[in-house]
């Protein structure tokens, strides 16, 4: 039986498509995956994420123990600060990719994705109760009391105050939503219940993700009803993975698994080697120094072509062409009208600008490394 | 409301035949370029080949997916329609006008009585909806 969010009732009733992923019965698209996310690059766009797990982590020695559990210095975060991180195994590959919000001094909020629920609550727990801070850690999964929406696009600025009304409390104090900075959370009231508010995303636009313990679906309704005259629609899991994609933004079971390791899916700015021992550290540092065998690299099709899919064979090109990869995302990019992908390849094909060939049933059809994100905004002048 | 034109012949699979004498035109119902939604890219048969009914002829993808078509009759394709591939999209807003997929010339008529009626493929995909 796959699980439905709180949202569930709301989309049937917007005519959503619903598809199971990571045990949940989810939207993949409202009306179209184009429409929708064109949406989000031009105006608004809604999603649900109450799939995913919210956990928190508490304690004297909070912060002390994720420094040693992540691979981001924690320590850089004052309250109402968040930021992205890994978790790693002894190997160094990866558990999970997540958000981490300071709360209080002693209390973190982590984003984690839905698939990844029992393993990140197991692993952090075992790492307590087998660690020195037994005492005075407490890991907490919070993910079937929260549902959660993310609101993105550059228009969301414009009309966020008309749903999360007035000025938070804390840990960020603004006077209004819309003054949180990127990666800020501040808690807000809505119907007199607290909510967090993050100015975060996945999709490379602007915009907000709320989290909240009951009334999500009034959020969601209060937030179709403000921003829709400012073109909010919506959307689903396919336009959100066709955003993420053409920014390169990593989907844990695609581009990060436990064999790959953040150094090699390009994740090295988020592995803070200075900030003292954490597990997988000894791996990834030698990873950085000696370099990787395996790159994440982004690439584009440069023909007309089918678009490229997860599991297509990446091929080397020329007169001794080797199959030397495999595709871990591939979609049409709606924004750029062309195959777009990630893929690993050994580390001598991950130059920006080496070609490649993509095997689509049988038949190879050229691409070209690029540098992420492989979408960027035009700039306005 | 799904289109069926009561001019056409339908296969379980979402094609949809157009006879004219020995030829027969094939494309994809207005249900279907709606269940796949935003085609991006179709690829069609080589003229001249062989296909037999029910084998998987042709590709269409959306954003999502790819999605393999089958020739709702058997015969020998004599032509295909260049307009939709470059113009993937005529799949979605003509599915049975400017958005056919290819000609071909019928080897075995009797099977034009296997594929459904437009009331029996309404009848099909109601059940679905």
């Amino acid at each position: 039986m796959l699980k439905r969010t709180p949202l569930f009732e709301a989309h049937q009733k917007l005519g959503g498509k619903l598809i199971e992923f990571g045990g949940w019965e989810m939207p993949v698209q409202y009306t179209s995956i184009m429409d929708e996310h064109q949406a989000v690059r031009t105006a608004a766009g809604l999603f649900d994420i109450s799939h995913m797990g919210e956990v928190v982590v508490s304690g004297p020695q909070a912060e002390a123990f994720l420094n040693q559990t992540l691979t981001n210095d924690v320590r850089e975060l004052t309250a109402g600060r968040g930021q992205y991180t890994l978790m790693c195994n002894e190997r160094g590959g990866v558990i999970d990719d997540l958000y981490i919000f300071r709360l209080m001094r002693t209390e973190f909020l982590l984003i984690i994705n839905a698939s990844r629920i029992n393993q990140d609550v197991e692993w952090m727990t075992q790492r307590v109760a087998s660690g020195p801070y037994v005492s005075d850690v407490k890991v907490t999964n919070a993910s079937n009391r929260f549902g959660a929406v993310a609101v993105q696009g550059p228009r969301v600025k414009e009309f966020i105050n008309g749903c999360i009304v007035g000025s938070s409390a804390g840990p960020t104090e603004v006077d209004q939503a819309s003054d949180l900075q990127k990666n800020e959370l501040g808690l807000f009231n809505f119907n007199r219940m607290v909510i967090y508010v993050a100015r975060t995303g996945y999709t490379g636009e602007d915009g907000f993700e709320i989290f909240a313990p009951l009334q999500i679906v009034a959020i969601w309704n209060k937030l179709l009803e403000v921003g829709r005259p400012f073109g909010l629609k919506p959307c689903g899991l396919g336009a959100r993975d066709t955003l993420r994609t053409e920014m390169c933004y990593p989907l844990y079971g695609q581009e990060l698994d436990e064999q790959t390791t953040p150094i090699e899916a390009g994740l090295g700015f988020f592995v803070a080697l200075g900030k003292g021992d954490f597990v997988g550290r000894t791996v990834l540092a030698e990873q950085k120094e000696k370099g990787v065998s395996k790159k994440c690299v982004a690439f584009k099709m440069t023909d007309k072509s089918a678009p490229p899919r997860p599991h297509y064979a990446i091929w080397s090109t020329g007169a001794d062409a080797k199959h030397i990869g495999e595709v871990v995302s591939g979609t049409q990019s709606p924004s750029l009208g062309i195959g777009i992908g990630m893929g690993y390849v050994p580390a001598q094909f991950a130059k920006p600008g080496t070609a490649l060939e993509i095997e689509i049933r049988g038949k190879r059809a050229p691409a070209v490394v690029v540098q992420k994100p492989i979408y960027r905004k035009p700039t306005r002048g | 409301m799904t289109n069926i034109p009561s001019d056409l012949k339908y296969a379980k699979s979402h094609e949809w035949v157009r006879v004219n004498g020995q030829t027969g035109v094939v494309g994809i119902t207005d249900h279907a370029q709606h269940e796949l939604t935003d085609v991006v890219f179709v690829e069609l048969p080589a003229v001249g080949r062989q296909v037999k009914a029910g084998e998987a002829c042709a590709v269409v993808e959306s954003v999502k997916t790819a999605s393999d078509i089958y020739s709702p009759v058997s015969g020998q394709i004599v032509e295909v329609n260049k307009a939709v591939v470059d113009n993937p999209a005529l799949v979605n807003t003509e599915p049975y006008g400017g958005g056919w997929f290819y000609k071909i010339q019928l080897s075995n008529l009797a099977e034009l009585n296997t594929l459904l009626s437009p009331e029996k493929y309404k009848a099909q995909i109601g059940d679905l909806i």
